[in-house]
């Protein structure tokens, strides 16, 4: 069979099309985004973008309920919007087979929190995998819908950053999925099942309890969790990306590989721990296996060796093997801390709003404006950095507009305001929206709609009128939906106006009346639109800083003077209007 | 057991995920067990960026051990010396003479290293240090986005082997039309290290 080097997120896609996955539904989110973006160009199947993830897995479970095998997918922090759904599922039970991928980010290289989603496992009482590399990705999936089958409960699928966008080589299958039944099964109407009113749920909940007895069982057997004999030494236990790394730096020891990380599989974890001198779980974040190992009376070290903050790598793996005296240090280490030391000082590189962006307009006007800015997660998060430096608080989707008004209604003496993007208001910004009106607050919410969802790579939303797969569909109008929640004062503008912004945003902040602008400016990077850079008067400029405080890329401190990068720049002239000294100069043409 | 490890820094929008894809792909050509990291996501938003891509008889850990990489592509010349742990003194470093000035360079609050300093710094953690003009040379040819293309052909001349691998994967992962544009660059970067 050929070989394709494959990240863990098309892995995971391909084992759920392999494995006859009909129905797909996710909320974008870095790292797991293409996973479901992968998915929807499979023949035959059905994908969508949920508004968030909590619709997307009751999307999932209702098409496993009606037979359809089904996927859902998300970030770790997706996990916590989607918990209702994923604990009263697990103690319905499915029909056909139902399996979560959720792709943790251990060091938040995109992320809020690095929260370890194997606690989920355990907390909502289902079954989790986790691979190690793309071709265990494939195969987990099509074992995790097995598995669901066979247990009748959802079943998790753990990733992480290093596995969903690693590329590594996955076998390439000539089956064919199976194929879709012929006659539509019908939704079996057993209310002891799936109407969890107390009663009935009282009756499921020994159901789980068994059930995860007999997925602790199906631990001690199951080929994903195996030993690979090496010395007697040292025994590591590890699982997905650590045991890549401890595979690299314990090349003589035994390996326990878990493949399967909830419920563990105490047997076989006591007899490779009866085998060798010395046990060690080497696990990224929470001490997960090593608590539970600990419970059995099986003596392990674990985090007095490991960090319980951020992601692993070789050379972390390997500098604190040494130093818990596992394995000989390496030699060098003074120089290379002197190395590293000097890089240090070597100016940082953050990420920051894109020239052009029509957000960067509108934080200009919000920094202007002195409001206090409650914010959310998107590219316009990117409005906290300096220069411009006006938003003041971001905590998850959709918080940004609740805190807001929970701050108003504490009677601050701020003016504030609220703000979050489009694909973050069809996500969670709807509710707290509704919570200002029906409670009396006068929190004005500024919408900056791009358009797109930009930050994960330009996926559609509901406010787009284009599905995952392309369909054409109905979009939902933000300006009608917000009146028809009932907000009279609702202005809608382009960002690039900065005058006119500004004019907006001083009549909504100085109002007591609750309140709505949609900043509107389609995002460039997605629509490409580029306009001739301006030029700069270097006579005329006074070399006085304010359009460098805008923070955008191209624009240049030079001797005296600002340049213009004219390959960065996208002509977006909002320096040419914030220059007191009228010496950045548009330009008509190229 | 062969190795070869490989470390590509830039700032998001040079193009290294192209890139890393490409050097991916002849490493397979080239019958090795290949993997490759790197991440996505905010950091593409004009961010420090970088690709690991481990080419190997067995390869387990998709990241790069820090001290253990062959070679490093620097794609911006600052970036190419923001990464010294992971050199060592048998490795090689293709550095493209070209500068994207970070924000507190653009503020005047902070000051771009000298080139020499750049130089000092690889030289101090490196074996071999080569500049070349990629950017420069990729936009003699039309594009300054070949600059990754220009960067594996200086590559290739110094790993050897057939130049066939190379082109193949390039012609498998290039848009058609800019084919011919991307064996120029590659034969520009080829030649540029000579």
């Amino acid at each position: 069979m050929a070989k394709k080097l494959m990240t863990g997120n098309e892995a995971f896609a391909y084992g759920a099309y392999l494995s006859g996955v009909r129905v797909g539904a996710a909320y974008p989110g870095t790292p797991s985004t293409e996973i479901m973006d992968n998915f929807s160009r499979y023949p035959g199947v059905f994908a969508e973008w949920s508004p968030n993830e909590k619709v997307s897995l009751d999307v999932a479970i209702g098409a496993s309920y009606a037979g359809a095998r089904s996927m859902a997918s998300m970030k770790h922090v997706g996990v916590n919007v989607a918990a209702d759904s994923l604990f009263y599922a697990v103690y319905t039970g499915l029909k056909a087979g139902l399996v979560l991928v959720v792709a943790d980010d251990p060091s938040m290289h995109s992320s809020q929190n690095e929260q370890d989603s194997r606690n989920y496992a355990k907390f909502a009482k289902l079954p989790m995998l986790e691979p190690a590399d793309s071709e265990e990705a494939k195969q987990y999936v099509g074992l995790a819908l097995e598995m669901s089958e066979q247990f009748d409960t959802p079943v998790m699928v753990r990733s992480v950053t290093r596995i969903s966008h690693s590329s590594t080589p996955v076998e390439m299958e000539d089956r064919q999925p199976p194929p879709p039944p012929e006659e539509p099964p019908a939704y079996e109407r057993d209310a002891r099942k799936f109407v969890m009113v107390p009663a009935n749920a009282r009756h499921r909940h020994p159901v789980v309890e068994e059930r995860l007895q007999q997925l602790a069982e199906y631990a001690e057997t199951t080929p994903v969790n195996r030993i690979e004999e090496g010395s007697g030494e040292l025994g590591i236990i590890a699982a997905g990306t650590s045991y890549q790394y401890a595979r690299e730096v314990f090349p003589e020891a035994s390996f326990l590989k878990l493949g399967m990380v909830y419920p563990l599989p105490e047997k076989l974890i006591r007899r490779f721990a009866s085998g060798v001198k010395t046990l060690v779980v080497v696990e990224e974040l929470d001490p997960f296996f090593e608590e539970q190992i600990r419970l059995m009376g099986i003596e392990v070290r674990g985090k007095d060796i490991f960090p319980i903050i951020g992601e692993f790598s070789p050379a972390l793996v390997r500098s604190c093997a040494a130093k818990a005296g596992l394995i000989e240090g390496s030699q060098g280490q003074k120089e290379a801390a002197a190395a590293a030391a000097k890089a240090s000082e070597l100016p940082v590189r953050p990420p920051m709003l894109c020239p052009g962006c029509g957000h960067r307009s509108l934080f200009y006007n919000l920094r202007e404006s002195g409001a206090l800015v409650l914010g959310d997660i998107g590219c316009y998060t990117l409005g906290f950095a300096p220069p411009l430096s006006a938003m003041h608080f971001t905590g998850c989707m959709g918080a940004g507009i609740g805190v807001a008004h929970g701050i108003d209604v504490a009677k601050v003496k701020d003016r504030t305001c609220a703000i979050l993007g489009d694909s973050t208001f069809f996500h969670s910004g709807i509710h707290p929206l509704i919570d200002i009106l029906y409670n009396g607050g006068s929190t004005t919410t500024v919408i900056t709609d791009n358009s797109v969802t930009a930050m994960t790579g330009m996926q559609q939303h509901p406010g787009t009128g284009i599905t995952l797969q392309k369909q054409k569909t109905k979009a939902v109008d933000l300006e009608k939906l917000v009146r028809a929640i009932g907000f009279e004062k609702v202005d809608v503008a382009d960002p690039y106006d900065i005058d006119k912004m500004a004019k907006i945003l001083d009549d909504h902040l100085n109002s007591d009346e609750p309140s709505v602008i949609i900043s509107r400016r389609p995002c460039v990077l997605y629509t490409r639109e580029k306009n001739p850079p301006p030029r700069v008067d270097e006579e005329a400029c006074a070399d006085c800083g304010i359009c460098l405080d805008l923070g955008c890329s191209p624009l240049m401190q030079e001797e005296g003077h600002v340049s213009i990068d004219p390959i960065l720049c996208n002509g977006c002239n909002l320096c040419v209007k914030v220059c007191p000294s009228e010496a950045i100069i548009p330009q008509e043409s190229w | 057991m062969k190795k070869v490890d490989f470390l590509m820094a830039g700032v998001g929008g040079q193009g290294t995920i192209l890139a890393s894809n490409i050097l991916a792909g002849v490493g397979l050509e080239l019958g090795y067990e290949v993997k490759k990291a790197e991440v996505h996501g905010m950091a593409q938003r004009g961010g420090t960026v970088e690709s690991h891509v481990r080419w190997g008889d067995t390869v387990s850990s998709p990241l790069v051990e820090e001290g253990k990489t062959d070679y490093l592509l620097g794609f911006e010349m600052l970036e190419a010396a923001r990464w010294p742990t992971y050199l060592n003194k048998e490795s090689v470093v293709i550095v493209n003479r070209y500068r994207i000035a970070p924000p507190a360079v653009n503020l005047g609050k902070a000051d771009y290293p000298k080139e020499q300093q750049l130089d000092e710094m690889l030289k101090n953690s490196a074996g071999k240090v080569l500049w070349i003009n990629g950017t420069e040379l990729a936009a003699e040819l039309g594009n300054p986005a070949m600059i990754g293309v220009v960067m594996l052909g200086a590559l290739s001349s110094l790993l050897g082997g057939e130049e066939e691998a190379w082109l193949k994967v390039v012609e498998d992962l290039v848009p058609a039309k800019f084919l011919d544009l991307n064996k120029k660059a590659f034969a520009a970067g080829r030649d540029s290290i000579k």
